[in-house]
């Protein structure tokens, strides 16, 4: 199976705030957003992230081709046991996963 | 119709934009110039000690440009959160870095200077008395807690900032406030449709990030009766209904709706049409009018941080770095106990693998061998005295500490010397709450100087 970052064009994570961390998917087409969107689970999204799953938002955005995920971060920004001050990492973990 | 056009020269002071760009931006003509300073992105340092994160001198540069445009075209200069963290103390070097540029370029302008921090103390008695309330998620706090943090600021909206464009200031410079209100104020004290004023000042608030060249900064925002136009500055650069509705992604957990003092923006209906080849139109964005409450953002100390880095090469080290680490871990832990005898609550070593899965911890999904695997150690204590004796104590075992009893000692690569880097007080963010105000200006004040000096000959 493909994963994720072979199926689109760029997939972001950055934090919302100290507090909380937003994941996009853009998938780059409406090709794309058509086999990604459905095929992306937000339970295994959220296993991966370490969150409850009824702390996952998901918006799928059709006309951006966006799927974006928000959560709160599992460490606070900045905190004694934060390791990704910017929380861009949570990106690379996602566009790894086989879809 | 009025029209109300915003020049936004980049996403923060100090990151730097296109000299080019900004003196096409000038050619243009604005009513206003909006500069956001300020950020939490860099973790909660710069609002625990008020200082900025940027070079005093690269802040210096960037904000003399402005200031030679503002003088030029004669309109009103905005610097938002001051200094990274927008507390008091950062709002006064940014207030001295003017006086120096006014100075030297013979300039006498009239400064508002908008503060922003709040009393502990008295965030304390708000608390008590019901006026502050969590957002989601929010860190627990007690009135006594928060009495003790080491800074604390509100984030003033569109209100305190036209209050200090009322006062007539050539210059502003604003304490925290929301990345978006130093773009809206005006347009909104000018009769633009509120909607689009505060939907374009968050496409704008980053600079041309809205744009196809977010490194070139300059971005012009035009707002009327109905609706925003906002076209980058570099001629290379376009603004496409894409560019520009994908920002509303950026940084914001809700693509849709953005919270800010007294209501909450909902670009859901917002329509984004293309002018030409780099420029969009947006209409359709609503305001919805809310309780008047603020942000606060707070910070605490939260110990002395001193770190050590040992690098891994040999390969069976590498291969067997986890259970290398947990076992010094422990070992570590039992000689400061033994040796040093802190209050357990007093310290934490902790021991991340660089190579293995330093960035994402128990979430890394990757496995794999590296050539060589780093260990930086991060000994965190309550006092200063302790994290250094601590990170001493550690010294000799992170050069030599073996994987098994009865093995020679091996020596890892301790990059430099001294091994240890203390990194002095940490802190982290205390508060994701609101604090609810009888009017805007209850929890700001207003200071105006006219920056008075003899001409330069």
């Amino acid at each position: 199976m493909p994963r994720l970052r072979e199926l689109t064009r760029k997939v972001a994570a950055k934090n919302a705030g100290p507090f909380q961390v937003t994941v996009d998917v853009f998938c780059g087409s409406p090709q794309a957003f058509a086999r990604v969107a459905p095929a992306l689970d937000t339970a295994r999204v959220a296993r991966l992230f370490g969150v409850a799953p009824q702390l996952m938002r998901r918006f799928d955005i059709p006309d951006l081709q966006v799927v974006k995920f928000s959560f709160p971060r599992p460490v606070v920004q900045g905190s004694r046991f934060d390791r990704d001050m910017h929380g861009a990492q949570f990106a690379t973990l996602l566009e790894e996963i086989e879809i | 119709m009025t029209v109300t056009r915003v020049l936004v020269p980049s996403g923060v002071l100090g990151l730097g934009f296109s000299a080019e760009a900004l003196a096409r931006g000038v050619a243009r003509g604005c009513d206003l110039i909006a500069i956001d300073g300020g950020s939490t992105d860099s973790g909660p340092h710069s609002l625990g000690t008020g200082r900025s994160k940027y070079s005093r001198a690269v802040c210096k540069a960037e904000w003399r440009a402005l200031m030679a445009a503002r003088a030029a075209l004669g309109v009103p200069l905005v610097i938002g959160t001051a200094g990274t963290c927008g507390t008091d103390a950062a709002v006064d070097w940014m207030f001295e870095i003017t006086r120096e540029i006014a100075a030297e370029l013979g300039q006498r302008p009239r400064v508002a200077r908008l503060y922003a921090s709040q009393s502990p103390v008295r965030i304390a008695e708000a608390l008590r008395a019901g006026r502050i309330r969590p957002l989601s998620p929010a860190p627990e706090i007690t009135a006594d807690g928060v009495a003790g943090l080491a800074n604390i600021v509100a984030l003033a909206g569109v209100e305190q900032i036209q209050a200090a464009l009322a006062t007539g200031a050539d210059i502003v410079i604003a304490g925290r406030c929301t990345d978006t209100a130093i773009i809206a104020a005006l347009p909104l004290a000018r009769g633009a449709h509120p909607g689009a004023a505060w939907h374009g000042a968050k496409v704008a608030e980053c600079g041309a990030l809205c744009s196809t060249h977010p490194g070139t900064g300059v971005v012009l925002v035009s707002f009327d009766a109905t609706g925003f136009e906002v076209e980058p500055m570099a001629p290379e650069a376009a603004c496409t209904p894409h560019s520009v509705s994908a920002h509303m992604l950026y940084e914001n957990a809700d693509p849709f709706r953005l919270f800010e003092p007294g209501g909450h923006l909902d670009v859901t209906g917002a329509r984004y049409r293309a002018l030409d080849d780099r420029r969009v139109r947006v209409e359709g964005s609503e305001w919805i009018p809310g309780p008047y409450t603020v942000k606060l953002e707070g910070a605490r100390l939260a110990g002395y941080q001193t770190t050590l880095l040992a690098i891994l090469r040999e390969e069976r080290y590498v291969a067997h770095a986890r259970e290398w680490a947990a076992r010094l871990h422990a070992r570590l832990c039992a000689e400061v106990a033994d040796k040093l005898r802190p209050a357990p609550e007093d310290f934490t070593i902790e021991i991340r693998l660089i190579g293995l899965d330093a960035a994402l911890g128990p979430l890394e999904m990757r496995t794999g061998q590296p050539a060589e695997v780093g260990a930086l150690c991060l000994v965190t204590a309550a006092q200063p005295d302790l994290a250094d004796e601590i990170a001493r104590l550690a010294n000799p075992f992170l050069l030599h500490f073996p994987l098994t009893e009865d093995e020679p000692l091996p020596t890892f690569a301790f990059p430099y010397s001294p091994a240890q880097t203390s990194r002095g007080a940490v802190y982290e963010f205390a508060l994701n709450h609101v604090l609810a105000l009888d009017e805007p200006m209850a929890a700001f004040r207003l200071e105006v100087d006219a920056i008075a000096h003899a001409p330069a000959a």
